[in-house]
This record gives structure tokens, sequence and C-alpha cells, in this order.
């Protein structure tokens, strides 16, 4: 078995971590010399976010000597339905710093190096170098590509989970002999393939279940204990509260793991992923209103037509009293609207209804405008009794 | 056979988890599914009608890449999944990751 078990140089236990250890030196399978391995191991977390706020602690908890956090990111309030290693408190403070003190709260042996960056080509490979297992709880295609690039140049195995509503993913890629993300994925969706911003949303805790078996297998390389996920995909459907596993093979063809590969150094995974700079996709220009604006011409008594194209569960959060069509059935229900008033479509931040606008424009309206940052937009500057999501 | 329907392809599926088709091969099985619900068409196939490197299609718990791709046959209690690649995880919430809406 691929282990990183036999790389890891023991130390000695205080007494005091024998006492705090002591349900693990009690069991076989951890014992002293699982727990001098654990206290040896360095581990890098990529990401303080729904998968690596359980995983750090649980690893922290369970003695892992070194955590290492790459984050940049700041607490707030929407994060802390999931995002279990920080506070209400918190919300406004620097992840990295939130999330030490939590791990300092649970062992304060433990040695957190914080890396305030986002994770890039330029300094993946010298980060991975001192760590001896990368654990990816990050959110988009890019870092999990450039992850597993780098884990695989690196020799580092990589503790993967991913999430999306209900579901999850888990495994354990580029080991020495195992199969990598590329294997399973050698591409990675177009940006318009990727599900929309209507059906967003993970349950809260999804992240918990998945990033606690990531740490499990991250735990399990250390002591060389167990069966890994190498080789095999555990899907997770919390709906169903369905384990499934799947088959995955190391490609032999592989551009990156494979026995010829045609990547050997970091790319730019950004351009990999069809991404050039403008991520949100507010490339299509649309006739735009601000939101003062269409406040006074609704003050005025103006006749406009509010049309709201986010999902039904997103008008009970909120609303502007405007008619609910959802973008997915614009095309099906666009005989529904009058072309000859003047429209204004709104969602949540006006990406959705900048598609929208532009989807009415084709279809022949003339009189359509897009309110420029959505309900957010209006909470903030004209009604801050408006609930924000 | 029965063919799982991944979350994120639900809402082209008439939002079903599952859908069962009659076939002798999983691409018989993908084409009795994509003609039922026109709008997975694009998601599961470029427009030279090849299966998307990002949607991987496992019959039972096996890659069909490593069996006979969409030749492969199948039996009546086969299952056959279909697992696109999905990102989310973190979540630093500017607005341009999976579980955060726009």
């Amino acid at each position: 078995m691929a282990t990183v078990a036999e790389n890891i140089q023991p130390a000695t236990l205080s007494n005091e971590e024998v006492l705090r250890y002591s349900r693990h030196l009690i069991m076989p399978e951890v014992g002293m010399e699982g727990q001098l391995k654990l206290k040896a191991a360095k581990v890098l977390c990529i990401g303080a976010g729904g998968l690596g706020s359980p995983l750090a602690l649980y690893l922290a908890a369970a003695g892992v000597g070194t955590l290492g956090i790459v984050d940049f990111d700041v607490v707030d309030f929407t994060n802390l339905q999931r995002q279990i290693i920080h506070s209400t408190d918190d919300v406004g403070r620097k992840k990295l710093e939130s999330a030490e003190e939590s791990i300092k709260g649970i062992n304060p042996l433990v040695d957190v190096r914080k890396f305030e960056t986002k994770l890039t080509s330029d300094n993946a490979l010298a980060l991975f170098r001192d760590f001896d297992v990368v654990v990816d709880g990050t959110d988009n295609f890019p870092t999990r590509y450039l992850v597993n690039d780098a884990c695989v140049l690196a020799g580092k195995p990589n503790v993967y989970g991913s999430i999306f509503r209900f579901e999850g993913q888990a495994s354990v890629l580029a080991t020495k002999d195992g199969p990598c993300y590329r294997c399973w994925y050698p591409e990675p969706p177009p940006p318009g393939l990727v599900p929309s911003c209507a059906e967003g949303g993970v349950l809260g805790i999804l992240p918990g279940l998945v990033g606690v078996i990531q740490a499990t297998e991250a735990i399990k390389l250390i002591l060389g204990k167990g069966e890994p996920l190498i080789g095999r995909v555990l899907l997770v459907d919390a709906l169903g509260m369905k384990f499934r596993e799947l088959r995955l093979r190391k490609n032999p063809d592989c551009p990156v793991c494979g026995k010829h590969p045609t990547i050997t150094q970091l790319i730019d995974y950004q351009e990999f992923c069809g991404i050039r700079g403008e991520e949100a996709p507010a490339t299509t220009k649309v006739p735009e209103i601000q939101a003062e604006e269409l406040k006074q011409r609704l003050d005025a008594g103006d006749d406009i037509f509010i049309l709201d194209v986010r999902e039904p569960h997103e008008y009970q959060i909120c609303n502007l009293n405007g008619y609910l069509i959802p973008l997915g059935d614009l095309p099906k229900r666009v005989n529904e609207l009058d072309s000859s008033r003047d429209i204004v479509a709104h969602c949540r931040s006006g990406v959705r209804s900048a598609k929208a606008v532009d989807f009415l424009r084709q279809a022949g309206f003339r009189k359509v405008k897009n309110l420029v940052g959505g309900v957010l937009a209006w909470s903030d500057r004209i009604d801050p009794k408006m609930p924000k999501y | 056979m029965r063919i799982l329907i991944p979350t994120p392809l639900r809402p082209y599926a008439a939002k079903q988890d599952a859908v069962e088709v009659p076939a002798k091969t999983v691409g018989e099985a993908l084409s009795g599914l994509t003609s039922q619900y026109s709008d997975l068409r694009r998601h599961l196939y470029t427009d030279d009608g090849k299966l998307r490197a990002f949607v991987n299609v496992y019959l039972n718990d096996e890659d069909i890449r490593y069996l006979q791709k969409e030749n492969t046959p199948v039996r009546d209690g086969d299952t056959l999944s279909i697992v696109p690649s999905i990102a989310g995880g973190g979540c630093r919430c500017l607005g341009g990751c999976c579980c955060c809406p726009r």
C-alpha cells in the first residue's frame, strides 16, 4: 500500500500527551507508534471553509503535529451555516486567524502554519514540499486541477473531497501507484455547463460528512492502516443517505501521472478551465437601470413591469413584488410578457437577470432593462429592511 | 435498466433521481435517456456526438471507458450512473462557485 507512514520520523509523547491521546493509545491500530506518527505528521489543508472546517478540527483533535492552512478569505455570515471552525464573533475576521484560534482551543499542542495566500502555480510546489499529505477543500475547478497536478509533481497524496447540494465525492488521489484527478476527469466542464446559480446551495451538514471522511483518510495514510480510498471514489447522497463506491483506475495515458506525461510543470489553470479574467459571466452587455432610478420611477407612478427571474424558494425570502418567471422557464413562458411595456428584470445580484434581458432582447423586446446588483443592491441602497441572502 | 441522475443534472431530467430505460447497450440507454429529456443531451454529449470528457459513466461500479465504452452490453438489473465532476467545497462566496447563487 502506498503510504506516507514510513517517511515520518517519530518523536516522543509527554505525560500530558499520553493522557490526551489515551483513547488512541489503548487501541492497537493507533497505539504509541501511531500516535507518534500523527505527532510527526504535517498535513496541509487547502481552504478553511466547508470541508476545511471539520477536517482541520478533527485532525487537530487527533494529534496531527503540524497543520498548514492555505486561505485568504474573511468569515461572513453565510459561512456559519456549515463552516464550524468559525463562530458568530468571527464574522469579519480572517478565516486563518479564526481557524487557528479554534484549533488551538481544541489542541494547543498543534503547530498551526498559516498561509494567507491564494494557491497558485507559482507557490503550490514550494508550499506542498514541506508537508506529508495535502487535503483539498477548495471550491473551484482551476484550483482542483492545480492541487492535483502539484500533488502528482511533488509526490504528495491528495485527499480529495467535493460537495454539491446533497451530494459529495471523496477519494485519495495522486498516491505513488494510484490514479489522480485527471485520470478520473481529464477535462473540466466549460464554464457555461457548470450548474447554474439557480441550482446553488449546499446542505450545511454535507461538508461535515465529507470533510470528516477526508480527515479519516488523511489519518489512515499517516498511520499506514486500513484500506485507503485509493482507486475508489465514495459517493455520498445525504438525501437518500446512500453511500456508493465506484472504481477509479489509473489512466496509463494520463497527461500528468501516466507513463509519458506531457504536463511536467504547473500550467495556467484559469486558462485550462476556460476562465479568462471575467469569471462572473456578466459578459453580455445589456441595458441597465440602477436601484435608485427604479425607486424614483416607481415612486413617480411610472408603469414598470418588474420581472423576477429567480426561483420560487428565493422569492419567498424577499421580493420586489415582481412577476416571477425563473430564468430556466423564460423561453417557454415568454408569451406571458407584454413587449410594449417597460420591463425591469432582476435576480439576486444581477447575473441571471442580465441573461434574461439578453434573451428577451433577442426575442424582440426593446423596452427591457436589467436591475444592476439585483435585490442585494436594493437592500443595500433602497430598503435596508429587505433581507440579504 | 436504471440510470441514476446526479443532482446537477436533475433539472434537465424533470427533477428525477433515476430513470428506467429499455436498452441492450450503454449507448442505447443513454440515447433512450436523452430522447426522453432532450435538454440533457448537450450536458452529456459534445456537438459532434461524443460523450463529454467531464461526464463519467459507470456501469454498476465500473467506468465504461474501461469496458467497451458505449458498446458495453447491459442487462436488466444493471445500474448506470452518470457522475459529473463537481468542484464545491470551501465556498469563498464570491458568487463564482457552485453553492452560491448569483
